[in-house]
């Protein structure tokens, strides 16, 4: 972060972020000035670990979203499949061996996303209208799902993944900066995933370059279930357990997270670094509403404050 | 038609909705020939070239290269071919920079994978590339939408030439380029037909087509008309090719006679777009208003019409100072707007005719908030015939309609609320020319009405054609006023460019 705060004129055009989106940047600074001054424990080392485990999850749903949101789309089914992949992870380990189980929800996820994109891409369908559609099939599964009896899960599932530590930091928030630079290099140094950005600015552009749009989209939506499918294993990893009621509202936040983070809705904005600080963002935002025990109530309202702040600077005029 | 040429495309149909865009049209061309494809708007040239570079599937006919049979159905393949094209609409993704765009589906990479992109090398490339095409000055990792329109299109050019095609379709590439970068686009045509390039050069301008051109075909709705070459024609062949009828034919006289004021603007400005406009229109009489893309025209139209209020000056309609801030208010004073492009912002496409015409007169054919379903079946039959609009029946869907039709379903919609100032853009875009005479007819009839018109457009056989006066337009100034009788293409095309009267641009580029 410090090379943030000394250079970030070249930071800028080596990550390719736009003046304007340096809002976000803004947004985050303010938080963290506001935050240490109001609370004596907002910069202890534990609470920071705190926070940095709490973001996992929206942290990786929010790379898939970016992903989507950047060819122009957007999914709404990401929530629910936190919730069926989470609970296919722990629920199968009954019947087959851990990695085993772990294999199958990562498959299901990329079905889900594959599917969601092949509709999108094949039939010209609105994505909202197709991840509406998808999102309500794959809670009603994971409730019937979830209806066979369960054995308990095994003990490395958690200690290794959600709950697990390298040296004092805890392996989830790493895993999530891994996939964060991988995102990165793909999005901005990788054919396919130049393909996709350009798909949001322009897609008979792209079309008309040769380049297989349709099976770019699946791609994109593939990327995405696959990153609420991880985000679903690590969560009922650190809890032990899943529920068929995880995930409900997971796809609004990140959206808000994309959002903050620089991305425009129908393409042709956002990208990882954006992305990262909007998550970090509304991860600061809930820790300090927490702390302060205010009422979740009052955190959506000013989560929502905070997302009219980010987009307004940004308004085509 | 020559059976031995390189390219031959027989027998192409292309239908679209209730419109046949091409009929049986067959084009021969050889390597290293210019060949101009010239028509008016909506002949059939684009949609003909779109087909040629894989853009759009025909309905039916042949297409073979080297005397092989091809499929072109998509871009890919097209370019497989040796195929690129310069749209007339720009491709390009504005977000992106300079390099990435001319690189689209083919960016350097590094390793021996074909996935991580080698960005130095396409900086580098994009730069060599632009300099060997005479384009200098150009940043590669400029965003595209930092750039301006002529820019642009040189971007499309040399996105066309990464690797050097067989077949190279122009799509009218002069209608945004500033002089100096056509002519270096003439230099350029010039050294790839030396190297055994067939350019394909769709334009509307004689000038151009004369000094490029080696032979051209002329298409008319949708039919190819003939190919000739370029020194056995004279202009006047090429017009009459073109519209298939006399100048009198098209642009019927009209009875004249002017009458007092009725519109009158004065130091008209919106910041970024146009500044200081200036002038006054009559009853009875028909305004030109000629200009390039971007001049400002659609702007100053909007504004008077209150789709974007002007920020400064005056509008006055029958001597009444009017400053409308919504289209609602300068309806209500008796302005009327047609657009440039009827189907995103002149019609509701999945409605009835009935439901278009009607919508700007509402409080005419209702009581309270009830509409009186008889009163507005006879208010729009009646227009309907006047305007002789074909389908008759007030229940068909817009969408049916040929552009023509269309454009007449706009025309009934003002007529009905009384219009007296009508501002027509681009009236004529994308309909055939038995629609075009109707259209032309019909204003006519309204001028002499009393009704004052101000006609948009850039077409200049049209702007000379029907006006009383012209005004001319260059980058958000006015900068002529003519008497139809002072005014020629060359002196609109002089204004509009903005360059002095002297050498034609033969000579220019000599």
């Amino acid at each position: 972060m410090n090379t943030t705060a000394l250079s970030i004129g070249g930071f800028r055009a080596r990550l390719k972020v736009r003046p304007s989106d340096l809002i976000f940047i803004a947004i985050f600074v303010v938080l963290i000035l506001v935050s240490s001054l109001v609370s004596e424990t907002f910069l202890t080392s534990r609470n920071l670990l705190n926070i940095s485990r709490q973001i996992v999850t929206n942290g990786l749903i929010s790379i898939g979203m970016l992903v989507v949101i950047l060819t122009g789309g957007v999914d709404l089914s990401v929530g629910c499949t936190v919730a069926l992949c989470g609970i296919m992870a722990t629920g199968l380990q009954s019947s087959m061996a851990m990695p085993a189980a772990i294999g199958v929800a990562l498959a299901v996820g990329l079905v889900i996303g594959g599917a969601n994109g092949f509709l999108i891409a094949r039939f010209k369908l609105q994505p909202f209208i197709v991840t509406l559609a998808t999102m309500g099939v794959v809670r009603g599964a994971t409730y019937v799902f979830s209806e066979t009896p369960k054995s308990p899960v095994d003990p490395l599932f958690r200690s290794l993944l959600g709950g697990g530590f390298i040296g004092r930091m805890p392996t989830a928030p790493l895993i999530m900066i891994a996939f964060y630079i991988l995102a990165w290099f793909f999005l901005n140094r990788t054919i396919p995933g130049r393909a996709i950005e350009a798909i949001g600015g322009n897609e008979e552009a792209v079309r008309l370059a040769g380049i297989n749009v349709k099976a770019h989209l699946i791609l994109a939506y593939m990327i995405c279930g696959f990153f609420a499918s991880t985000a679903g294993i690590l969560l009922s990893s650190r809890l032990g357990i899943a529920q068929p009621s995880f995930g409900v509202g997971f796809e609004l936040d990140a959206i808000a997270a994309v959002v903050i983070g620089g991305g425009i809705m129908g393409g042709g904005g956002g990208g990882a670094v954006g992305t990262l600080f909007g998550v970090l963002s509304l991860g600061v935002i809930d820790n300090l509403l927490n702390q302060f025990n205010v009422q979740s109530y009052y955190q959506q309202i000013v989560k929502g404050m905070i997302i009219l702040a980010a987009v307004l600077p940004r308004r085509k005029k | 038609m020559d059976s031995g040429a390189f390219l031959r495309m027989q027998g192409i149909s292309k239908r679209f909705g209730g419109t046949l865009a091409l009929r049986e049209v067959d084009l021969a061309a050889e390597l290293g020939e210019v060949h101009a494809l010239v028509g008016e708007n909506g002949a059939g040239k684009s949609t003909l070239m779109n087909i040629l570079s894989g853009a759009l599937a025909p309905d039916s006919g042949v297409i073979s290269l080297g005397a092989e049979p091809v499929t072109l159905s998509t871009p890919h393949q097209a370019n497989r071919h040796g195929i690129r094209a310069v749209h007339q609409e720009f491709s390009l993704v504005p977000h992106l920079s300079i390099a990435e765009n001319i690189f689209m589906g083919r960016l350097p990479t590094r390793g021996g994978g074909r996935l991580v992109i080698d960005w130095a090398r396409a900086y580098e490339r994009a730069r060599a590339l632009l300099d060997g095409l005479g384009f200098e000055g150009l940043d590669a990792r400029a965003r595209i939408s930092s750039l301006s329109v002529s820019q642009q299109q040189v971007v499309e050019i040399a996105k066309a030439l990464v690797e050097k095609p067989r077949v190279l379709i122009l799509d009218e590439p002069s209608a945004v380029l500033s002089k100096d970068k056509l002519s270096v686009l003439f230099a350029l045509i010039r050294r790839l037909r030396a190297e055994r390039t067939l350019i394909l050069y769709i334009s509307h301008r004689f000038e151009e087509v004369f000094e490029i051109a080696d032979r051209i075909t002329v298409l008319r709705d949708g039919e190819a008309v003939g190919t000739v070459r370029r020194d056995a024609v004279g202009q006047n062949d090429l017009i009459r090719m073109m519209v298939g009828r006399s100048f009198e034919e098209i642009y019927p006289p009209r009875a004249a006679g002017l009458g007092g004021e009725l519109l009158s603007v004065q130091g008209l400005g919106r910041a970024g777009e146009f500044r200081d406009i200036g002038f006054t229109l009559h009853r009875g009489e028909v305004l030109g208003l000629f200009g390039l893309v971007g001049s400002g025209r659609t702007a100053l139209a909007r504004s008077l019409f209150g789709a974007e209020p002007p920020a400064t000056g005056s509008i006055r309609v029958d001597g009444r100072l009017l400053r409308p801030r919504t289209p609602r208010e300068a309806v209500r004073a008796g302005i009327s707007l047609v657009t440039e492009d009827r189907k995103r912002d002149g019609l509701v496409m999945h409605c009835t005719i009935r439901d278009n015409v009607s919508l700007a007169s509402f409080s005419r054919m209702s009581r309270g908030i009830f509409l009186n379903r008889g009163l507005q079946e006879s208010l729009v039959a009646e227009k309907a015939r006047e305007l002789a609009l074909k389908p008759a029946q007030t229940g068909a869907l817009v969408r049916t309609l040929s552009g023509g039709n269309q454009q007449k379903v706009i025309l009934a919609k003002w007529l009905l609320c009384s219009t007296k100032v009508l501002l027509l853009d681009e009236p004529t875009r994308g309909v055939d020319i038995g629609a075009k005479v109707e259209i032309y007819r019909l204003i006519n009839a309204l001028a002499e009405a009393g009704v004052g018109v101000l006609l948009i457009s850039s077409e200049m056989p049209e702007v000379l054609g029907m006006s009383d006066r012209i005004l001319v337009m260059r980058e958000g100034r006015l900068v002529g006023d003519l008497e139809r009788k002072e005014a020629s293409e060359e002196r609109l095309l002089q204004l509009a460019a903005g360059v002095a009267p002297g050498p034609t641009a033969t000579e220019a580029m000599a």
